[in-house]
């Protein structure tokens, strides 16, 4: 247990949070790595999730393109692509960007196919046209799933973005690999606990933010509608 | 490409170790989670906390798991035990939530109707509910059995077998060949394992296949969640 009273005195020592290499740089370093990827990820997921959703069809293409991609191990690609173009912090962003694209290809394509159909069809006899109900209809009524999507992805991107430290970044995971290189076990917890805390916060607001999102129950209005009052 | 034909036997002797400690973890949460998610069903404050311990265990990076638990259970740190552990870890949690979501879908009317004609509530459970529930179980496995094959490959960072040996190696190395071997190996396997258990529940839920085909459901697959890496 002394490793675990280690690490904690090693967390709670306000000298170890400042400068380059303090805990507050490390969190930094590894949020913006997350941040990064995932913002990637959804540029690219998000237009295939809305459009495929939107046509209600191609099913099939979605479900093996999220399959193959959550086969390809994280670790593979990282050390292939810094092998391939050197070291750098492109080769872990993109090896996080195709980590983060299944969920939330995922969680778009089926917010927006799960969308009632009656609701649709209505929407387009009234004369909406196909960009209008997009927007107006379909979105607002699959954003709970398509940001359970990205609060997947952006969990799974931080609890990865801990690998980056083995290509010689920045981020927490430099505690754990510094800490296995030197068997200082107690170093390696602080790193442990940093990115699982962390992981938890992030995931706690994203959970918020989804259970704002849930339509017609108004928790997204930012002021009462005094005119209707 | 070479190395791969090259090297095929050591390949396949890696694979081996890295398939054990994939699908044993899940064997495990299995295990664990059927009957503990079938108990606590119908008890909502359990069902709640479950839930909640479930997500926390979630949130935690495998490496810090792989990391953290030999200094927990007295093991030591090249103990593959330790991934199984870890493993069993995410898939228990997952699992835990995915058994009462999938008796949720099972149809009240046939429960209604098997205590109707005089069914004990295990009988009920083990004849009724639980083999109805499987395309959504068979679809959650099938997600934690894919993501599984790939967090393996973590293992190898801290020392154990399996296929991500060869990303380790190769990238000390500087030899890419080897890199792309162990990924191919990876999707390989963990396609074929998803192929397999599609096939098992095929098998298994021969109702399914006459069921409507054009309805607008989404497929399980698509909304269960995969783990942090």
């Amino acid at each position: 247990m002394s490793i675990f009273t280690g690490a904690w005195d090693f967390i709670v020592d306000p000298g170890n949070w400042s400068g380059d290499t303090g805990i507050g740089t490390r969190i930094l370093q590894h949020l913006w790595y997350s941040v990064l990827a995932v913002a990637l990820s959804a540029v690219i997921a998000v237009p295939i999730g809305l459009l495929i959703g939107h046509l209600r069809r191609g099913e099939i293409v979605v479900v093996s393109l999220v399959n193959a991609l959550r086969s390809l191990p994280t670790l593979g690609l990282l050390t292939f692509l810094v092998l391939l173009m050197g070291l750098g912090v492109m080769p872990p962003i993109l090896a996080l960007v195709i980590l983060g694209i299944p969920p939330l290809l995922a969680g778009t394509y089926a917010g927006i196919a799960s969308v009632d159909r009656g609701v649709v069809e209505a929407a387009r006899a009234m004369g909406m046209t196909e960009l209008q109900i997009l927007f107006r209809v379909e979105i607002p009524n699959a954003l709970p799933l398509i940001l359970g999507g990205l609060r997947n992805a952006t969990l799974q991107v931080i609890a990865t973005a801990t690998v980056a430290a083995y290509v010689n970044l920045g981020g927490l995971g430099r505690y754990i690999f510094d800490g296995l290189a030197l068997y200082k076990y107690d170093r390696v917890v602080v790193g442990a606990i940093l990115v699982a805390v962390v992981a938890l916060v992030v995931d706690g607001l994203l959970a918020l933010v989804v259970w704002a999102s849930v339509p017609g129950t108004g928790r997204l209005r930012r002021t009462p509608d005094l005119a209707r009052l | 490409m070479r190395w791969l034909i090259d090297n095929f036997s050591t390949v396949v002797d890696y694979s081996k170790t890295h398939l054990y400690l994939a699908l044993l973890p899940l064997l495990i949460g299995l295990l664990i989670a059927v009957p503990v998610g079938t108990a606590i069903r119908n008890v909502r404050w359990l069902r709640r906390i479950t839930l909640t311990l479930a997500s926390i265990a979630f949130t935690i990076p495998s490496l810090a798991l792989f990391v953290t638990i030999p200094q927990l259970f007295g093991l030591k740190t090249l103990d593959p035990l330790n991934v199984v552990i870890a493993l069993s870890v995410y898939a228990t949690a997952l699992l835990i939530r995915a058994v009462p979501e999938a008796l949720d879908s099972v149809p009240d009317n046939v429960i209604d109707a098997s205590t109707a004609v005089g069914f004990t509530p295990l009988r009920r459970a083990l004849t009724v509910e639980l083999p109805l529930a499987l395309p959504v179980m068979i679809a959650n496995i099938r997600v934690i059995a894919v993501t599984n094959i790939s967090l393996v490959s973590v293992g190898s960072l801290i020392g154990i077998g399996g296929l991500g040996v060869l990303f380790k190696q190769g990238y000390d190395r500087d030899y890419p060949d080897q890199i792309v071997a162990g990924i191919i190996a990876i999707v390989v396997l963990a396609l074929a394992l998803d192929l397999i258990l599609y096939l098992i529940g095929r098998f298994l839920t021969p109702w399914t296949r006459t069921s409507t085909s054009n309805s607008s459901k989404v497929p399980a697959v698509l909304s269960a969640e995969g783990e942090p890496v």
